[in-house]
């Protein structure tokens, strides 16, 4: 099979899962906090300041954490898809759920105010915000979607950049630059950004979709 | 019927007083006061939004609160106008049924299945005006209902609300327009800064207000 | 598509599946397409699936410090012999060589094409003050570079002359290139992107000090009980065959006109204590 294919599904491989498994606790987390009534300072604080979290050192903890000398060594996750996997989602969780969170923060007080208005419960409050978000989450999931495919520090570090096991298209593009195949770089960053754009279209698409 | 007694509601900066009022069944009351002088506040209290510091608000049955800038769902024009029959537990069918209803009388049928998000500002009052409608409540709280509309528009929105008056319900009103207000109003508040200047039946607040300032206000040479 | 969900599954089962070697390697080796010619023969032969790690020397000397690859694959025999002091290594054996060359633009300012000592022609551009790239990256490349400035007893660094790109060999040649500046690169990486690039070479002669040699390592099981001893002494057995050297020498012969890689067999030309 075409090596160019294979690298490009298991970036979409590694930065889905990792969307998926930073969602799986983000979104929660980011609507929780969102809803609340009073803003939620410290989280805000934590989660923005979380999105700015340098990629190349959240790869270098990850080597650490995942070094065979390193805590949890015993797994064998260094230089494995998973592993991989694990650092891109903390890279993607504040993204996601701080985007979550803003996006619901700003929507909460009217939608509460329209449901409470019209008679309805506290919790019916809450499942209209849930409907209401979903342009939200789409916003959040392609934020943390985009982020980590596009990410190159914390990939190599942890994935190694392994032909036929870890390689993925942004660290081709840094082998293909090395090497002085500018062009063929090129081509490689073309094919990136046509996949997320790609991804982010279908999530946009969907969001976008009226409720019945 | 909706009243209200010792009233008292505590902003950093701004403190809304206001020792009694009342709507009876059939009855508008009309709040007048300039920007900033807690109209939407004393409303958003009386709805029960809000609780407030100190006083006790009766309410007979239930009381819609249109918002002054309404919130619209992310649906179509239609589902925005049934979602409060929605919320009651009205079945989906019966819900659009009545919401089709309400949406003729605002003007806004042919619009049904239209994005909600699409509509301009006067469309957007009229819709959210549909939707408290829809829901027949006993007393309507209505924050500046017209403030966005055309003069057929303003002429159909009162028709609505003299209307809903003719069918018992109490209705606060909230408005900038004087002349809406004495054309529907039954009695009639001034609030300024969170004070109530004068309060009382609407012939004689209009034509001999007792207080100065409210003398200034409704001839529109209000300082403050 | 099934061989990319197998080889997805693979990788997802590696935790629990026969670990396969891991080679940290120098990124001028690795870039070069030697070890994709070579390891295929090794995986057939053993069944051992080789993954290549690319770094820079400093980089895969420090991953294989903490036990995260198998055997490295590097050219600082400096860094090499500390490696094994510290007891992080076993069994260094000498693959290869080829030599560092001085490159830069054809009009060549400071004359360093009619030098036969490399410290003279460093000399020379340091006087002239001519552009001068540094990898700055602490590869071996890099390493050399200083040993060559020192041992001309010169500091160029904070020169305004002398510019630091702090990435690999191809991306600071096509810097050089574009800035018409001299910097020393390794024979391979030249070669490859000579077409590409506005550069001669101008000092390539037989001059000792000017000499890369590429070594290979255990990591030692008995710091490390984890690595897959037994494939790297496997492997090191098989780069070390004679037919394996001469293959070694011949790759790319044909296309350069010169070995990309001198097969050593086994004798170190700088001697790694
Ligand atoms: N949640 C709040 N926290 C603090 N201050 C508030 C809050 N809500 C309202 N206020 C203040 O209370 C005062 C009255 O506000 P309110 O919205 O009731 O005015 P209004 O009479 O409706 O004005 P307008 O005609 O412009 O709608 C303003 O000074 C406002 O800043
Ligand atoms: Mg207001």
């Amino acid at each position: 099979m075409n090596e160019l294919v294979e690298i490009t599904l298991r970036s979409l491989f590694v930065s889905g899962s990792a969307t998926l498994l930073a969602a799986l606790f983000g979104l929660p987390l980011g609507l929780w906090l969102g809803a609340r009534a009073r803003p939620q300072r410290l989280a805000a604080s934590l989660l923005y300041a979380g999105m700015g979290l340098p990629p190349v050192v959240v790869g270098l903890f990850f080597y650490f954490l995942l070094s065979r000398s390193g805590p949890l060594g015993s797994l064998g996750l260094l230089y494995t898809v998973p592993g991989m996997i694990l650092a891109e989602s903390v890279l993607a969780f504040p993204l996601i759920a701080g985007f979550a969170m803003a996006g619901v923060a700003a929507k909460a007080e009217p939608v509460r105010r329209l449901v409470r208005s019209l008679g309805g419960s506290e919790l019916q409050v809450h499942l209209t915000l849930l409907a209401e978000s979903r342009r939200v989450v789409v916003a959040a999931l392609a934020a943390g979607f985009g982020a980590v495919i596009s990410e190159v520090g914390a990939v190599t570090l942890v994935g190694g950049d392994i032909r036929h096991a870890t390689r993925v298209l942004t660290t081709a593009v840094v082998i293909e630059t090395r090497k002085g195949e500018l062009e063929r770089a090129a081509a490689l960053g073309a094919v990136l950004l046509g996949v997320t754009l790609l991804i982010t279209a279908i999530l946009v698409v969907f969001g976008e979709r009226e409720a019945r | 019927m909706i009243a209200a007694e010792g009233l008292e509601k505590r902003f950093p900066g701004f403190t809304l007083r206001v020792p009694a009022l009342k709507a009876a069944p059939g009855e508008i009351l009309a709040v007048l006061g300039p920007s900033g002088s807690g109209k939407s506040t004393l409303l958003m209290l009386l709805s029960g939004l809000l609780s407030p510091d100190g006083g006790t608000i009766t309410r007979e049955g239930p009381a819609v609160y249109l918002d002054q800038h309404p919130y619209l769902l992310e649906r179509s024009v239609l589902e925005n106008a049934a979602f409060g029959l929605r919320l009651k537990g009205v079945p989906r069918a019966r819900a659009r049924e009545v919401a089709l209803f309400w949406l003729s009388r605002v003007g806004l049928k042919a619009l049904a299945p239209r994005p909600a998000r699409g509509l301009s500002g006067g469309e957007r009052v009229r819709l959210a005006l549909a939707r408290a409608l829809a829901t027949e409540p006993k007393t309507l709280l209505l924050d500046e209902p017209t403030a966005n509309l055309d003069p057929a528009n303003v002429a159909r929105v009162e028709a609505l609300i003299r209307e809903e008056k003719a069918r018992g319900r109490a209705i606060v009103l909230v408005t900038h327009n004087l002349f809406q207000a004495k054309r529907l109003a039954d009695r009639a508040l001034f609030l300024l800064g969170g004070e109530v200047v004068e309060e009382g039946p609407a012939p004689s607040f209009f034509d001999s207000p007792e207080d100065p300032r409210t003398r200034a206000f409704l001839s529109g040479e209000m300082v403050w | 598509m099934r061989r990319l969900l197998f080889s997805l599954m693979l990788s997802l089962g590696l935790a629990l599946a026969a670990s396969p070697l891991r080679l940290a390697t120098t990124t001028s080796v690795h870039d070069s397409g030697l070890l994709d010619a070579i390891l295929p023969g090794f995986t057939a032969e053993t069944g051992i699936p080789v993954q290549v790690i690319a770094v820079g020397t400093g980089q895969a000397l420090a991953i294989a410090g903490r036990g995260d690859a198998d055997a490295v694959l590097v050219h600082a025999p400096a860094l090499e012999a500390v490696f094994l002091q510290e007891g992080k290594g076993v069994l260094h054996a000498c693959l290869a060589k080829n030599r560092f060359l001085i490159v830069g633009p054809p009009e060549d300012p400071a004359g360093v094409r009619w030098e036969t000592n490399v410290l003279n022609a460093l000399r020379k551009i340091y006087l002239k003050g001519a552009l001068f790239v540094s990898r700055g990256d602490r590869s071996g490349t890099h390493k050399k570079e200083l040993e060559l400035w020192q041992a001309a007893g010169l500091d160029p660094q904070g020169k305004r002359w002398y510019l630091e790109s702090g990435s690999g060999m191809g991306a600071t040649l096509t810097l050089a290139s574009e800035k018409d500046a001299y910097t020393l690169t390794d024979l391979g990486t030249f070669l490859f992107l000579r077409e590409k690039v506005r550069l001669v070479a101008l000092f390539d002669r037989d001059d000792p000090r000017m000499l890369n040699q590429y070594s290979y390592m255990v990591v030692n099981p008995e710091r490390f009980p984890w690595v897959h001893f037994e494939g790297a002494k496997k492997l090191r057995a098989y780069l070390l065959r004679p037919e394996v050297q001469e293959k070694i020498g011949a790759y790319l012969k044909d296309r350069f006109g010169q070995s990309l890689f001198e097969p050593l067999f086994g004798r170190c030309v700088i001697p790694v204590p």
